[in-house]
């Protein structure tokens, strides 16, 4: 077998034992689903009766902003699952085996897919039912949802990158949602990036989630003729930012990823 | 015919900690060699330095031909381990473990879950086969780690402290297992800290005692250094332990050891169980009553006192005061 077919094999391997973790851990699954439809409920209850939007309902608006949100955060659980593996010395066994190194996270990154999968799932659902709609074409939906997913796979390897490098679960929770939190609120997300005050509005527009967002708000038709959309290059140009970011995170963090994990297992 | 497993003064480092302080080691192709130490010797470090898990500071070494360090790609094929911790997956079940550990040394779907069913069974987890490994007792995981190493056969094996928390019975299996596989040609490097257990396994017995190799031997060999088996005199009144010892000189082979506190007097001998009765018609015609006489294998504690001068572990502590966990 040549390296590829290796390292792909291995991955399929790895990936399955993911899913049959998955599929033998509800809480994780459970969390997956149920965290992300109180989001909506939340939001679509509490903020959509206070905020009014020009031409169009706050709930259209926001629940792409949920998405994004959703899979940022879950993306934290690649990142999770990583440290606690490491204590348990399963990777002591991966390492001996003649296995390519990548496959440990490759597969862990797949596996992850599936359950952002589950979650965009009943969240689009409970979407449908507070009144949320998609007004584009089927393609373009279709597009917007692996757009979608192709940016938190390429986010996996992110926080993947931080857990390897911090190792221990509870450092690695308390970063990640240091680091999250900004990242989701400091966008587009929930708020008319225009309207923040100068360096904020700034940071919201460069921040590579706020080009998510407005993505797939134009993918699902879920925007306003009477809301223009703001000046900077990635908001103009969303499906094309969003596509250029996923490769920059891949580009980057696969190999240091690797990298990482190749050492901190072998200490 | 050169050496399965060749180490040439390893030295590993933790901070201030050497772990290893240059180990030297050959084990020739099909032959158990047993690295036998007291906790914090240095056994894991070498074992995980063997299996490509850690790197040397210093030194090198090389199994079934190839650099631990520079071949370790390679290597791995080559090798089967059991590290101290075992190394399972919680969530699966002992044979969905093992497959997929045959995938990953590239057995294919249909050999590997035929290899699994057949460890399974040899390591009496038939049964258990299908439940998560959640539910396994620590001996049932250390079993199925044990035949996570053997999954692809490989020519070398590395098995640290592989008995420790089996009972009896599954040790005693262990102990055939490791019989059989040398049998077919395997070379075997394991850890323990019962001389026992070197004993019967192995042809070579290295002693390690702060990351050095401070006695190399035949069972024999280092049971001769030693002196061979120890009698072992409960006595029922403290005013006979004088007279005991001194009755006794005939059969001692070394140095007599009493304790005042627990009555207990522990005789080197050199002739075994006529050692023994011969021990306790000297007592009985002095008159001294015994309350339990035992002839016993010298333990690893007499093996370091004799070879080292001190106590298993730091000189001024007791080796059971040392200990060492992740
Ligand atoms: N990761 C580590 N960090 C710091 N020190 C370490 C580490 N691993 C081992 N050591 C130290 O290296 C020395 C040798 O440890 P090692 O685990 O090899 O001993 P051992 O012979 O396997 O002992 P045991 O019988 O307890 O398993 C010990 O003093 C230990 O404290
Ligand atoms: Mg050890």
């Amino acid at each position: 077998m040549t390296a590829l077919q290796t390292a792909l094999a291995d991955g399929v391997t790895i990936t399955k034992r993911n899913i049959l973790k998955i599929r033998r851990a509800p809480d994780l699954l459970g969390g997956a689903i149920t965290f992300p439809i109180v989001f909506v409920l939340l939001f679509a209850y509490v903020f959509g009766s206070m905020i009014e939007l020009p031409g169009m309902s706050y709930r259209e608006y926001m629940l792409p902003g949920i998405f994004v949100q959703t899979i940022v955060m879950s993306a934290q659980i690649t990142g999770y699952t990583l440290t606690l593996d490491l204590q348990k010395g399963i990777f002591d066994r991966f390492r001996t085996l003649p296995m390519a190194p990548s496959a440990v996270l490759i597969g862990q990154t797949l596996g992850d897919v599936l359950m952002n999968v589950a979650s965009l799932v009943s969240m689009a659902l409970v979407g449908l039912v507070v009144g949320w709609r998609i007004h584009s074409a089927p393609h373009e939906a279709v597009l917007g949802f692996l757009v979608l997913l192709l940016f938190a796979y390429a986010f996996s390897w992110v926080t993947a990158t931080v857990a390897l490098s911090l190792r221990t679960p509870e450092v690695f929770n308390n970063i990640a949602t240091i680091v999250s939190m900004p990242l989701v609120f400091l966008s587009n997300a929930f708020v008319d990036s225009t309207r923040l005050p100068g360096p904020l509005q700034v940071a919201a527009e460069w921040n590579p989630v706020s080009a998510v967002i407005q993505a797939i708000r134009e993918l699902f038709g879920n925007t306003s003729a009477a809301m223009p959309v703001p000046d900077a290059w990635p908001l103009r140009h969303p499906v094309t930012a969003t596509l250029l970011w996923s490769a920059l995170l891949l580009i980057v963090f696969v190999p240091l990823a690797t990298r990482l994990y190749k050492r901190a297992v072998s200490r | 015919m050169s050496p399965a497993i060749l180490a040439e003064g390893l030295v590993k480092k933790y901070g201030d900690v050497v772990a290893l302080d240059g180990v030297d080691l050959a084990v020739p192709e099909g032959t158990v060699f047993a690295l036998l130490g007291p906790n914090g010797a240095g056994k894991t470090t070498t074992v995980r330095i063997l299996t490509t898990l850690l790197r040397p500071d210093a030194g090198r070494a090389t199994v079934a031909g190839f650099d631990v360090v520079a071949e370790a790609d390679r290597l791995r094929a080559r090798i089967g381990a059991s590290g101290q911790y075992a190394a399972v997956d919680d969530h699966l079940t002992g044979a969905e473990n093992l497959e997929m550990v045959g995938r990953l040394y590239h057995l294919g779907v249909r050999r590997s879950k035929q290899r699994a069913r057949e460890l399974l069974e040899r390591f009496d987890l038939t049964e258990a086969a299908d439940r998560p490994v959640r539910g396994y007792s620590g001996g049932m995981r250390r079993r199925l780690d044990l035949a996570g190493a053997l999954v692809a056969d490989p020519p070398v094996l590395f098995l640290d402290e592989p008995t420790t928390g089996l009972d009896p019975r599954a040790r005693a299996s262990l102990w055939d297992v490791v019989a059989e596989l040398v049998a077919g040609g395997t070379t075997v490097l394991l850890t323990t800290q019962y001389l026992e257990e070197a004993d019967r396994l192995a042809q070579t017995i290295a002693v390690v005692d702060h990351g050095r190799v401070i006695a190399l031997g035949t069972a024999d060999e280092l049971k001769g250094q030693v002196g061979g088996d120890r009698v072992e005199l409960t006595l029922s009144r403290p005013e006979d332990v004088d007279v005991a010892r001194r009755a006794l000189a005939p059969v001692a082979a070394g140095e007599t050891r009493a304790d005042a506190a627990t009555l207990r007097l522990t005789i080197p001998v050199s002739t075994g169980t006529a050692a023994l009765t011969s021990a306790l018609g000297l007592l009985a015609a002095e008159r001294v009553a015994v309350r339990d006489a035992v002839l016993r294998r010298p333990t690893l504690d007499e093996v370091f006192l004799t070879l080292t001068g001190h106590q298993a572990g730091e000189p001024a502590k007791s080796a059971k005061s040392k200990e060492y966990s992740r």
